[in-house]
């Protein structure tokens, strides 16, 4: 990667476009479901202690005793499945930054080190990066999950810890580019020291590829999240992740299919919009750039 | 070649004792007593005492690393905590199960995942393309946990064509392997599609039509076992994915698995099953991965000279 193609630079290319284009057509949705995960549960507030049983396995649509609608139904023990989705909305965008921020700055600081120092901490690093990778990722959640516990904090911590090993690697990678460069040894020879080095001149070239990482990592992880949390691994009843509503409506296929469907649906819609997201913002920022 | 397949059997073995040391360490690090945990808030002092005295949490991290790892070598976990037997047999039991589901799976992503993009590349940007593509993007983004709730709804409920749990014949197959094959169907159809459109750029492709060549033996013979690379490559990874998702997806189709087992280990607080199912899954991973290795060799006659 060049200087004059980096993103760094903000250069204009005349293919930016189509891919700026494509970039607001799964950008705006995303920004939408953003939205909504913050202020829905202002405006539908989810109450997760009341049980109303006169209510309960309302069908879409239909209209509760008391004069109100459920647009989507309520849930077995009479709790209104629009409420719910709306705070598993933000239980999913939650879990989802924070556990790409927190990966990601590790993964950041770590693989940055370790390209720019080399020696034995750049092969402990890897080696245990191979490692890591030769676990299947939700398999070391499940175990990491089962150990700590249900709680949102710990569905962060497990799922940081399984997903810092992509960051690490590709900042490594860049770092190992960026380092050789001139500007780095100009640096040094006017007396910068490694932590300056590493600070000013290595990491901002590797921060935009890490970008799209995580972005394609969101959806990664809010699936992950809500396996965890189907698996009963993941949040309590008190935080209504998707994966639990899912989970729930299990056991009421016959007389309420509605519980699992419409939480797996706006699941699958926000996967898909933060898939496509992450791969235009990849195109956008570096048309070269190879998948993966 | 066998200096190559030395190096990776090293590196699988190396693997392997580094996932037994992060079980050790996971099921370890808890905040708090491991003993305490498993017994849960009902439990007795004495209770706990003697559960830490059986496990061997009474003696140093290193005494018991020490221990763990001798067990390891004999295949001893130790007692399951609920079921009358050791762990490993508790597990072992159950893996057949597991490998009919995963095997069925790969074979049907296999199956499908190949033609349909081949289909594809070969009528690029058709109404075959788009839909294929499509299709394994959903595939690939489609949670599949809820995937197979849907497929119950549908054919089991609603249709009543299929059962919705259990294990028997074809029939309680069906659903189960069609959910954990999805994912990799996507997967391999478009790297197929990728990888074949890449190919019939290349000069012996042209060299093979120039001979005269038919378009079905040009693609059969020419392009696509150069495509198989990759392919094995994917599908050796995704195998251990594959295992992974069975854990999810035995539990939705209540299949009698491995998987299955793990997860309700888990609530029962059974550590030494968790430990010994974790470890399972990720030994067939690393096998697979090997055997992956070794099918390079003769896939691609350049590594075999290597």
């Amino acid at each position: 990667m060049t200087a004059e193609r980096s993103p760094a630079t903000g250069a204009p290319r005349p293919a930016a476009g189509r891919a700026r284009r494509r970039l607001l057509r799964w950008g705006v949705p995303l920004a939408v479901f953003a939205a909504v995960a913050v202020a829905g549960p202002v405006v539908v507030p989810y109450d997760p202690v009341t049980v109303r049983l006169a209510d309960r396995l309302a069908p879409p649509g239909a209209l509760l005793p008391d004069g109100l609608r459920a647009w989507l139904g309520t849930d077995q023990v009479g709790k209104d499945l629009t409420a719910q989705i709306l705070q598993g909305a933000r239980i999913s965008l939650v879990v989802g930054l924070t556990t790409v921020l927190a990966a990601g700055a590790f993964g950041l600081t770590a693989g940055v080190a370790a390209g720019y120092r080399g020696g034995p901490f750049d092969a402990v690093l890897m080696r245990l990066a191979d490692l890591q990778l030769a676990f299947p990722s939700i398999l070391l959640a499940i175990l990491i999950a089962a150990v700590l516990g249900r709680s949102v904090a710990n569905v962060i911590i497990t799922l940081s810890v399984t997903r810092w090993v992509t960051f690490a690697r590709i900042a490594r990678a860049q770092s190992l580019v960026v380092k050789e460069r001139e500007f780095v040894a100009a640096a040094r020879a006017i007396g910068a020291d490694a932590s300056r080095i590493v600070r000013r001149h290595i990491a901002p070239f590797a921060i935009p590829p890490l970008v799209v990482v995580a972005t394609v990592e969101l959806g990664l992880v809010i699936l992950a999240e809500a396996s965890l949390s189907f698996l009963g691994l993941g949040t309590t009843p008190a935080h209504p992740s998707w994966g639990l509503i899912i989970a729930d409506g299990r056991d009421y296929l016959t007389t309420g299919w509605w519980i699992s469907t419409i939480p797996g649906l706006v699941l699958s819609l926000v996967v898909i919009t933060v898939g496509q997201f992450g791969d235009a913002l990849r195109d956008y920022l570096d048309p070269r750039a190879v998948a993966g | 070649m066998s200096t190559y397949l030395g190096g990776r059997l090293v590196y699988a073995l190396f693997v392997l004792w580094g996932s037994l040391t992060i079980v050790f360490v996971a099921v370890r690090v808890v905040p708090g007593d491991p003993a305490q945990m498993m017994i849960g808030a009902s439990g007795t002092r004495q209770d706990v005492e003697a559960l830490r005295h059986r496990l061997g949490l009474d003696q140093p991290v290193g005494a018991q690393y020490a221990r763990y790892l001798a067990g390891a070598a004999r295949l001893d976990f130790g007692q399951s905590l609920r079921l009358e037997e050791p762990a490993v047999q508790a597990v072992g039991e159950r893996l057949p199960a597991t490998a009919l589901l995963a095997g069925s799976a790969m074979a049907l992503a296999v199956a499908t995942g190949l033609p349909l993009g081949i289909a594809a590349a070969i009528r690029i940007r058709s109404a075959v393309d788009y839909l294929v593509s499509v299709a394994s993007l959903l595939g690939q983004s489609v949670p599949n946990f809820w995937l197979g709730i849907m497929f119950i709804l549908v054919f089991a409920r609603w249709l009543r064509w299929l059962p919705s749990a259990g294990i028997g014949g074809m029939r309680h197959l069906v659903l189960p392997a069609l959910t954990l094959a999805l994912l990799l169907i996507g997967v391999l159809t478009r790297l197929v599609r990728s990888g074949l459109l890449e190919v019939i750029g290349e000069d012996y492709v042209r060299s093979a039509y120039a001979k005269g060549l038919s378009r079905r033996a040009v693609i059969a013979r020419h392009a696509v076992p150069n495509v198989l690379i990759p392919v094995v490559t994917v599908v050796g990874l995704q195998l251990g994915n594959l295992l992974a998702g069975a854990v999810i997806v035995e539990t939705v189709f209540g299949w009698p698995g491995a998987g299955r087992l793990l997860v309700d280990a888990i609530g029962n607080r059974d550590y030494p099953v968790v430990q010994v199912a974790v470890l399972c899954i990720t030994a067939g991973f690393i096998l697979i991965n090997l055997l992956v290795d070794v099918s390079y060799a003769y896939l691609d006659p350049r590594i075999r000279y290597r």
